[in-house]
């Protein structure tokens, strides 16, 4: 997860910096999922939600992914009418990211893996 | 209620007592309280259930990163509020200004205040959808004038956002 790297990273350089390190070993990241798996196409799923206002889905389509609002609207419509709304596919941490992004902005968001 | 936009805010004059208020609760709407139907909804999977090793890393370092972004949204509305206070007792008209800079922080509170009362509430899609129900004769009728209002309030400052 590239948010347990960065803060492993921010944690080791801040140790570096105040001269508190302690031991000699350098840190080890823990391998939680297999190279295939993190290979592997991932999609984005936004699900409906009756409360989230059409235009205010439409808009935080445009900010995540900078589409334009022909295409933010067409997936907040696919959203409203089908339930569900396939928004972005492919690596992995970009899609973290991504769904990260649209829980700030209280979307019911899914990172799925393409089978 | 008349609103309009000036020059580097939107401004919302003729504030009734009773508009007044539901603006002032707004903070308070948008905290789930540790109900579990709104917690639930302010912090949903990141997943459809199978990757559990994903949500149990979300739920260390993303989920407190979430909850400090809409805390601060929180905040930032609730010093703009600080205009509607002192004269809680008179029955005279407010004003409110919400600065320009201050937008996204209003779309946020606003939004986690609609959904944390919907789940409270656990109102239908029919209900949410039945935007001339009327008279207000139950809390339950109440909070769903909250979730419109807030709901108008929230159109209101995407069209500036937009224009």
């Amino acid at each position: 997860m590239a948010q347990i790297k960065e803060m492993q990273r921010l944690t080791h350089a801040s140790n570096e910096q105040a001269g508190t390190i302690t031991t000699a070993e350098p840190t080890i990241e823990k391998q939680t999922r297999s190279e295939e798996d993190l290979d592997l196409p991932w999609q984005i799923i936004v699900h409906n939600d009756p409360v989230n206002l059409m235009s205010y889905v439409t808009m935080v389509f445009q900010r995540v992914f900078g589409y334009p609002r022909e295409k933010a609207e067409r997936h907040m419509l696919e959203v409203h009418h089908e339930g569900r709304s396939i928004l972005w596919s492919g690596m992995r941490e970009p899609a973290e990211l991504y769904v990260q992004q649209l829980h700030g902005y209280l979307l019911l968001a899914t990172l799925e893996k393409i089978c | 209620m008349e609103i309009r936009r000036r020059n580097d805010h939107i401004e919302l004059s003729e504030l009734d007592p009773f508009l007044a208020e539901l603006l002032r609760q707004i903070p308070t709407s948008a905290d789930p309280g540790g109900v579990p139907a709104a917690e639930q909804r302010i912090f949903s999977s990141p997943t459809n259930g199978k990757e559990t090793e994903t949500c149990a890393e979300w739920k260390t370092y993303v989920e407190p990163e979430l909850r400090r972004l809409f805390q601060t949204a929180t905040q930032t509305v609730a010093g703009d509020l600080e205009q509607l206070n002192g004269n809680e007792k008179s029955l005279a008209n407010r004003t409110l200004r919400i600065p320009s800079k201050h937008a996204d922080a209003w779309l946020s509170a606003l939004n986690q205040a609609r959904l944390v009362i919907a789940a409270k509430n656990n109102f239908t899609e029919n209900e949410l959808n039945d935007h001339f129900r009327s008279p207000i004769g139950s809390r339950r009728d109440l909070s769903l004038f909250q979730v419109n209002f807030y709901g108008f309030l929230q159109e209101f400052i995407l069209r500036e956002l937009e224009s």
